[in-house]
């Protein structure tokens, strides 16, 4: 257990943080985490060796999944402007918070299966293949999500949603 | 410099900084040549950095009590400790190996000796034994399942097969022979992307039940489907409710009998 304790501890933040941009509930976030630690630690033999980054994002997604499902079949929730007061004071500039607030406000427009690309693979550091192994979806398929969720994304901030002109190069798979 | 045209993916590879130096070079060189690209892909960039840095607080707050690692590992060791019922299992099941005096009057209580009855609570003993079990749940993985199939097959002197449930969405971890009042059994475990676990419990049957349709039962809170076909008896438990397991046994049934 020692050596799991080295291994995902470092992990936790990280992994409260994809939670939170996720579900963008604090609280719920902070569940979902616990919950998947609780499972890394009673499935901790199961993992494959090496970087058990993957295997613990993929077990907080599935999660967040499923937490997803079940609050929509019973109605969606006030969404939450999480990233507040509390973390973000001390940044002091004001407009800087608001920039902050704004973006993440769009990024919680995009599909989840777009969001959770980005975040994955801009935000938590994770290669194109491992963010693949979390999703259980192709590299293809996390490359295509990706072009997908960083072009709405951009089409929001520039304020252009839904009329952008836009010719992606073409993609090799 | 290659003459590979530049894609897509890396121009969202230059964003996330994961290209080799040379491609990064030869991305560079492109983007200077097509001016709407370094355009689209500058917006990419400042969007990414723009996330990282309105996220970057929440990994910098202090953990809350109750994502303290250390805290959860304990609380599970303490939780798993009183569990005399699983060590008073192991002697019955040991007991029974050895003389099956003791046990052979309680399963009487419950039925024919040696039926589906006795199957399904020699199940769930071994389900209450070995699936909580971190450090060692299966003695043979799955990725030796031959071997796993060669032993539980010269133990209980027949062909035996391990079914495969993954289009139920049940992964194999893998299995061993256990000792039941009746004669070695051949376990096999199963868990799903939630980490539920299933164990599958087949043996021959020593007298009663040669044949008998699918019954539910259950023992404490570990419950499941037993049958036998043709003088071997299958038993799959889990912690659910026994009739949600229906259609994961039904496959095992349908598995077992097409040989």
């Amino acid at each position: 257990m020692n050596d799991m304790l080295h291994q995902v501890e470092p992990l936790i933040p990280h992994m409260r943080r994809y939670a939170r941009a996720l579900v963008r509930n604090h609280a719920t976030a902070d569940d979902l985490v616990q919950d998947c630690l609780e499972r890394a630690v009673s499935h901790w033999h199961q993992r494959r060796e090496g970087d058990p980054r993957p295997w613990l994002f993929a077990i907080l997604h599935n999660l967040a999944i499923n937490q997803f499902r079940q609050t929509k079949s019973r109605g969606p929730h006030a969404a939450i402007d999480e990233i507040s007061e509390s973390s973000l004071r001390q940044d002091a500039v004001q407009e800087k918070q608001l920039m902050y607030q704004d973006v993440l406000r769009k990024l919680a427009r995009l599909p989840e299966e777009q969001r959770s690309v980005l975040l994955l693979v801009a935000v938590e550091d994770l290669s194109y293949a491992d963010a693949a192994r979390v999703l259980n979806i192709p590299v293809g398929t996390v490359m295509s999500r990706l072009s997908r969720a960083r072009e709405r994304l951009q089409q929001e901030i520039e304020g252009t949603a839904n009329e952008g002109k836009v010719v992606p190069l073409r993609s090799v798979k | 410099m290659t003459n590979r045209p530049i894609t897509e993916d890396d121009l969202h590879g230059y964003v996330d900084r994961v290209l080799e130096p040379e491609r990064q070079a030869e991305v560079e060189s492109y983007l200077e040549a097509h001016p709407d690209v370094a355009r689209r892909v500058a917006g990419f960039s400042s969007q990414r950095d723009l996330l990282r840095a309105a996220l970057a607080p929440i990994a910098d707050e202090p953990l809350p009590p109750e994502l303290n690692l250390s805290r959860i590992i304990e609380n599970r060791q303490r939780r798993r400790t009183p569990a005399w019922w699983a060590i008073a299992a192991m002697l019955l099941v040991s007991v029974g190996g050895l003389g099956g005096w003791i046990v052979r009057g309680e399963m009487q209580a419950l039925g024919a000796p040696g039926g589906l009855a006795a199957l399904t609570q020699e199940a769930a003993y071994s389900y209450n034994v070995y699936a909580p079990d971190r450090v060692r749940p299966v003695e043979i993985r799955a990725s030796d399942a031959t071997e796993l199939v060669h032993w539980a097959s010269s133990r209980l002197h027949r062909p035996v097969k391990v079914p495969d449930l993954a289009a139920s969405g049940y992964r194999l971890m893998g299995g061993r022979v256990v000792a039941t009042a009746h004669g070695p059994a051949a376990m096999f475990m199963y868990d799903d992307d939630h980490g539920e676990r299933l164990v599958v419990l087949t043996r021959p049957m020593t007298s009663a039940d040669q044949n008998a349709p699918m019954t539910a039962g259950s023992q404490g809170d570990v419950g499941g489907l037993s049958w036998a076909n043709g003088g071997v008896g299958y038993s799959l438990v889990g912690r659910a409710d026994p009739e949600s397991l229906r259609p994961v046994a039904n496959e095992i049934r349908r598995q077992a009998q097409a040989i």
